[in-house]
């Protein structure tokens, strides 16, 4: 996917006037965030949520200590139950890779389960461009497809910034059926849909929640059952995800599986789990002839061993977005690439570049309600900030910024000065009040207003004395009390 | 006990009468309370924009300052945390310096928590009558847990209503820096919380926002007010407990002796 993250600003700006887009997100704001509440209440009553989160932090800790070691064991166990795992150096190597499976079993058509590692690999441009059609099964990414292949908006709810009308509409035009306004109703019709595609793909490309490394196994995490037709009803299997969803075992795996559905939407399990083994074996009645892995790299080793580590516990719950107050604002798109939120204000500039993604670090008010609901205890607002010390530090930061914050500190390093300047700026502020206290347009600081579209305003409320606390309080100290004005 | 008082550079310019609420609720507790002259900040803007030196200077100015005293308190959730869980790792450069921010850091309380867990006050100065609605600043909230002192110190004011408005735990859309870097988003997060507080307004009769944060606090009274509503209070909670709400202030209430 082409990375648009440095235009974060202007997209964000789009996405404040879309109307449309702004109820769907206040439509979405509290759904997720009151499920996982509810689920999370409720697990407290038979177990302690706290103590799950921090076993499934020291899961995703321990593994990332020895990945080597685990995607190795992983890599064994599956080529031993005949499966052949490849490796993917970056994304573009990624969608060669299943080029090159597509052309050894003379692939015309495959069907896909929900992948983000996929996006990150421009997958289905590649294949398309190359003669394969690949066809979207997830109900939310089928709808992005259609329409004109947008990119998804939520890792977990793709099409999440569309209502329900303008998915009608979509059907209608696209289906040339009768436009249809019950949901089932519009489920049923995209079934109908994709129903043949299942039967006529000549292959299945699914991504994979989790990898275990003691059977060789991909746990894959779904609620509409395309998944386990993905994964077992055309001839060939393809599983790509990233090299980091390794866990060493199947108990592993069960306690993140506590954690995964609850965080993500508020379900304490999600209508199918399957674990999927090896090729269709000689006793098996169903299963695909071929199986194969894709592991991805594509910027995540270069994360081990470094500040950014924490952040390959991620197991993509989408719980950080769905917590975001600035996600919940402007919706995923404006973050520009695969994934948006607070992981991927921490991901795209530490899988693309610092330079590719300058505001995303910033786009945060570091609130702290991504890293209080985030399953595996990634501390999001470290993150970011590490990421501004590193804009700083690479001198990538603008040189007005760089002087106010220098002029602040040297300033406050020189409590005399400090006093004498701040009271001038406090006269200057209150020389340009009303009657409310309020300063409409504050000089050199024309961001403050917002403005923009809608006429988001704000004031700022002027200083309310004339005098500073502390000038204040030393002239009360010295028994002179008289008020000045 | 010798209580030093960091105002914090915010309520030093922008609203003093936190700073003297604040001296007030501490030396009506019995504590000696001291305001060092020489305050300014203590480096968070610098901190959170990613210039640790810049930051760092400013802690170590800090920690001098308030050296001497058996507690250090302030009047924000957001400074206090800064000291108490950002200190450690923006010195982590001189083991020296690292001990001693650990040191001030255990001495130092956000107000609220001070006056609740350690002073344990049991009655407040200040009057109320009506309705409020409180929204919870987040960085008291989630590094330091500040959610039921302040609730608790309000509960001590009997003509005081509580009425809790939706996502009170949400963020305004201050967030320092952001509120100007991205002050289209910011305005339109600090909307939704004013939105939540015209609900308490109409359907409580609620007559102030009450708060623990400066940031917030001129970020939610600053869009209630070019909304039109200038009726709305929005007021610290010491200010409220020091009975020194509405005071708008040419003349200043002197602190207690």
């Amino acid at each position: 996917m082409q990375i648009q993250s440095m235009h974060f600003k202007a997209r964000a700006g789009a996405k404040l006037a879309d109307q449309v887009l702004q109820q769907n997100l206040k439509t979405f704001k509290g759904k997720f965030v009151g499920a996982r509440a509810a689920a999370v209440a409720d697990f407290n009553t038979i177990g302690d949520w706290e103590a799950v989160r921090s076993a499934g932090a020291a899961i995703r800790q321990r593994t990332l200590q020895q990945l080597d070691v685990w995607i190795e064991r992983f890599e064994a166990e599956a080529t031993r139950r005949g499966a052949t795992v490849l490796f993917a150096e970056d994304g573009a190597e990624a969608a060669q890779l299943l080029l090159q499976i597509c052309q050894q079993h003379g692939v015309k058509k495959l069907v896909k389960s929900k992948s983000m590692v996929s996006e990150e690999a421009s997958l289905n441009q590649v294949l398309s461009e190359a003669g394969v059609t690949p066809v979207e099964t997830d109900l939310g990414e089928y709808i992005l497809q259609i329409k004109d292949n947008e990119p998804p908006s939520h890792i977990i709810a793709p099409a999440l910034h569309l209502n329900k009308d303008e998915v009608a509409d979509l059907f209608e035009r696209v289906h040339g059926t009768p436009r249809k306004t019950v949901i089932e109703d519009m489920t049923r019709e995209a079934r109908e849909q994709l129903r043949g595609h299942f039967l006529s793909a000549d292959m299945g490309v699914s991504g994979g929640n989790f990898l275990v490394a003691e059977t060789g196994s991909v746990a894959i995490v779904t609620n509409e059952g395309n998944g386990r037709m993905v994964t077992t009803l055309p001839p060939v299997h393809v599983a790509i995800t990233g090299i980091e969803k390794v866990v060493p075992t199947l108990e592993d795996l069960s306690t993140l599986l506590r954690l995964l559905p609850r965080s993500a939407t508020g379900q304490a399990i999600s209508n199918y789990v399957s674990l999927l083994t090896g090729r269709r074996g000689a006793q098996d009645q169903d299963g695909p002839q071929h199986m194969y892995f894709i592991l991805v790299d594509n910027g995540r080793t270069g994360l081990l061993g470094g500040d950014m580590q924490p952040m390959l516990q991620c197991i993509r719950c989408g719980a950080c977005m769905n917590h975001c107050p600035v996600y919940q604002t402007v919706g995923g798109h404006a973050y520009g690439w695969v994934y948006p939120g607070p992981m991927g204000s921490v991901l795209t500039p530490a899988f693309q570049g610092l330079e590719q993604a300058l505001d995303l670090p910033h786009a945060a008010t570091l609130c702290g309600a991504c890293s209080v609901a985030c399953p595996v205890q990634i501390p999001l607002p470290d993150l970011l900030r590490r990421l501004r010390q590193q804009q700083t530090e690479a001198g990538l930061r603008p040189w007005r910024e760089r002087l106010a914050l220098r002029a602040w500190a040297w300033l406050a390093l020189r409590p005399r000065l400090y006093a004498v300047i701040t009271g001038l700026a406090m006269h200057a502020l209150r020389t340009l009040r009303d009657r409310h206290q309020m300063i409409g347009h504050l000089p050199f600081v024309p961001g403050w207003r917002g403005g923009g579209p809608n006429h988001l305003a704000r004031s700022m409320p002027a200083p309310r004395s004339a005098q500073r606390f502390l000038s204040r309080y030393q002239q009360l100290q010295h028994g002179q009390s008289r008020t000045s004005q | 006990m010798r209580v030093g008082l960091f105002v914090t550079c915010l309520a030093d310019m922008m609203r003093p009468s936190i700073g003297f609420a604040a001296l007030q609720l501490l030396q009506r507790a019995g504590c000696e309370v001291v305001v060092p002259q020489t305050q300014t900040c203590c480096g968070q803007p610098g901190w959170n924009a990613g210039d640790k030196p810049a930051a760092g200077a400013l802690a170590q100015k800090l920690i001098g300052e308030f050296a001497d005293c058996d507690y250090v308190v302030l009047p924000s959730g957001s400074c206090a945390g800064m000291i108490k869980t950002h200190y450690a790792e923006l010195l982590d450069d001189s083991p020296l310096w690292q001990s001693r921010a650990a040191a001030l850091s255990a001495r130092t309380y956000e107000l609220s928590d001070f006056l609740v867990s350690v002073l344990k006050v049991a009655t407040v100065p200040g009057q109320y009558r009506g309705c409020v609605t409180y929204h919870d600043a987040c960085s008291g909230l989630r590094e330091l847990g500040i959610k039921a002192q302040p609730r608790q110190l309000l509960g001590l004011l009997p003509g005081l209503r509580l009425a809790e408005m939706a996502d009170c735990e949400t963020c305004c859309g201050f967030g320092g820096a952001f509120s100007v870097k991205f002050g289209d988003i910011s305005a339109k997060m600090a909307d939704s919380k004013c939105e939540h507080v015209q609900q308490m307004v109409q359907q409580q009769g609620a007559s102030a926002v009450v708060l623990g944060d400066l940031g917030c606090m001129l970020n939610i009274e600053g869009r209630l007010r070019a909304c039109g509503d200038t009726n709305t209070a929005v007021l610290h909670w010491a200010e409220v407990l020091a009975g020194k709400q509405g005071v708008v202030t040419e003349s200043m209430s002197e602190p207690e002796a």
